[in-house]
């Protein structure tokens, strides 16, 4: 899609990558806004490639038995939860 | 209540003593409070009520603060104005009509309206200076690791921080001493480095305060003066001749790599964004789809709650950082994005190690008009070039009230090096 304007098929093919099920009015309207966006973006090809020194060290714990949320408290937001477990959709 | 300013009321008492007591807080919704709703301003999380505190709520209670209630944010901190809030907008007390500014554009609002003391932001790209710049309040990002996020429903998780909000510096600065310092339970946090500059033991933020700048060397990056409005950058100057007057210099710098800020942000964070919201599915929390078909499967019955569970702008970062992380474009964008992150650290720390503080005004323009903007995302975009820069290279920024503009409010936004917030702190003061 670089090379090109974006599409509404470029649209509903990352929708499905994320997840997201969208109206044909939505991906009408971000068809337009990805093509201004993405150009936009277009413009770190301009960035030079520069040294990346990150000084970052490990932050490292023992293994250590510690109290953490209980399962109640855990499935108190859940919309479904069956026999102490949340409930999802069928798999397929 | 007229203004919008909280999505939930709700009063939480801290304890009977501490640095705070007596003071009231207003929480921004992302910050999870144990038994009190957190929205993040989603329809998503309407009903989520988390089963825990965030680090920074516990130690606001254990210093002894009253929080007043949940404020209105843009949706997921995705927002410059607060309008992407599911709740409706939040009106500028010190500008009516106007946004706050955002996206913690209800906790600017709290402190600039005296329905709280102090409030606590989020600031992924600007959250916490834009809307203290709108609202003339006075607003802290802190050096990225300074405070937890541990309980911060997370956005761009490698650029944000928590930080106060408060009416003066000193009391914004008292805010930034109870919630900073290293927490185990996010990895990230760190002490500060010793070393004469940032040297604080022992010696509290607020102390900071003194407003004695004299010695002090500012650099003004011409890059983030070009294309603001003209009565911004006019009241910029007058504060800038307003630190001279008190025994500060400055001198004009050069930032090239902030041209390119803007792009670098939105990528790595609607990249981040991406992979973070993934975890909304209304399985575990959240919205859980409405309409469900008998024989819907686990990817049919996931787009469908997140259809109807997030708005407009957070689908279109979603979607965007999916793209932006996905075979064939990564090293594209993502890649050239982290590029320029590196060049932005540079040159910052470049400036930062000729001047003591860089300033520039906190947003380029004064308060959008309530509603002018929603329609053209990339715009909206564009008004973060000042602040962005500074998430991208990690440090600390404060922005200050420095006047008006035909009666609308303008921000100074003065930015130091890494875990130097006594520097801005004092530098800050002295504009009061």
């Amino acid at each position: 899609m670089s090379d090109d304007a974006v599409t509404p098929e470029d649209v509903r093919h990352v929708a499905s990558l994320a997840r997201v099920d969208l109206e044909d009015d939505e991906i009408e309207q971000f068809t337009g806004q990805f093509a201004d966006i993405l150009e936009y973006f277009e413009t770190l090809d301009e960035v030079p490639a520069v040294d990346q020194d990150a000084e970052l060290t490990n932050v490292m714990e023992p293994d250590e038995v510690r109290d953490s949320l209980d399962s109640e408290s855990a499935l108190e937001n859940a919309p479904e939860t069956e026999d102490g477990y949340f409930k999802g959709p069928n798999v397929s | 209540m007229s203004e919008n300013i909280f999505i939930t009321d709700e009063t939480i008492a801290g304890d009977d003593d501490g640095p705070l007591a007596g003071k009231t807080v207003a929480v921004k919704d992302n910050i999870s409070t144990e038994g009190v709703r957190t929205t993040c301003g989603s329809k998503m999380l309407e009903e989520y009520v988390p089963p825990y505190d965030a680090t920074v709520v516990s130690r606001l209670k254990d210093a002894g603060a009253t929080i007043v209630g949940k404020t209105n944010m843009d949706e997921f901190g995705m927002g410059t104005t607060t309008e992407t809030s599911f709740f409706g907008s939040t009106d500028n007390p010190a500008a009516p009509g106007h946004v706050p500014g955002g996206s913690s554009g209800g906790s600017a609002a709290a402190v600039a309206a005296d329905e709280a003391d102090l409030a606590l932001g989020s600031d992924t790209g600007g959250s916490i200076r834009c809307p203290a710049a709108f609202c003339g309040v006075v607003g802290i990002k802190p050096t990225y690791g300074l405070v937890s996020r541990y309980g911060l429903v997370a956005y761009g998780n490698s650029l944000e921080q928590i930080g106060p909000f408060g009416s003066s510096v000193e009391e914004a600065a008292s805010l930034l001493d109870v919630i900073a310092g290293p927490d185990e339970r996010d990895a990230t946090t760190r002490e500060p480095p010793g070393g004469a500059e940032n040297d604080t033991d022992g010696k509290s933020y607020a102390s900071a305060a003194d407003g004695d700048v004299d010695g002090l060397t500012i650099g003004v990056p011409t890059e983030l003066l070009e294309g603001a409005d003209e009565g911004v950058v006019e009241t910029f100057w007058d504060a800038i001749e307003d630190l001279e007057a008190q025994g500060a210099t400055y001198e004009e710098v050069s930032l090239p790599s902030v041209e390119h800020a803007v792009e670098a942000y939105y990528v790595i964070a609607m990249s981040e964004a991406s992979s973070n919201l993934a975890r909304f599915d209304g399985v575990r929390y959240g919205h859980a789809a409405g309409e469900k078909g008998e024989n819907d499967n686990w990817n049919e019955a996931f787009s469908q709650a997140r259809k109807e569970g997030f708005g407009d702008e957070v689908k279109r970062r979603i979607l965007l950082g999916t793209y932006a992380l996905s075979a064939g474009y990564h090293d594209k964008y993502y890649k050239k994005a982290q590029d320029a992150r590196a060049w932005v650290k540079q040159d910052f720390d470049e400036a930062l190690s000729e001047a003591d503080v860089l300033a520039s005004p906190t947003m380029p323009v004064p308060p959008f008009e309530l509603g002018e903007s929603l329609e053209d995302p990339l715009t909206m975009y564009l008004a973060d070039a000042n602040t962005v820069p500074v998430n991208l290279a990690n440090l600390p920024a404060i922005s200050v009230p420095a006047g008006e503009t035909d009666g609308l409010p303008v921000g100074v936004q003065l930015v130091g090096p890494a875990f130097g917030e006594r520097e801005i702190i004092r530098a800050g003061s002295a504009l009061e």
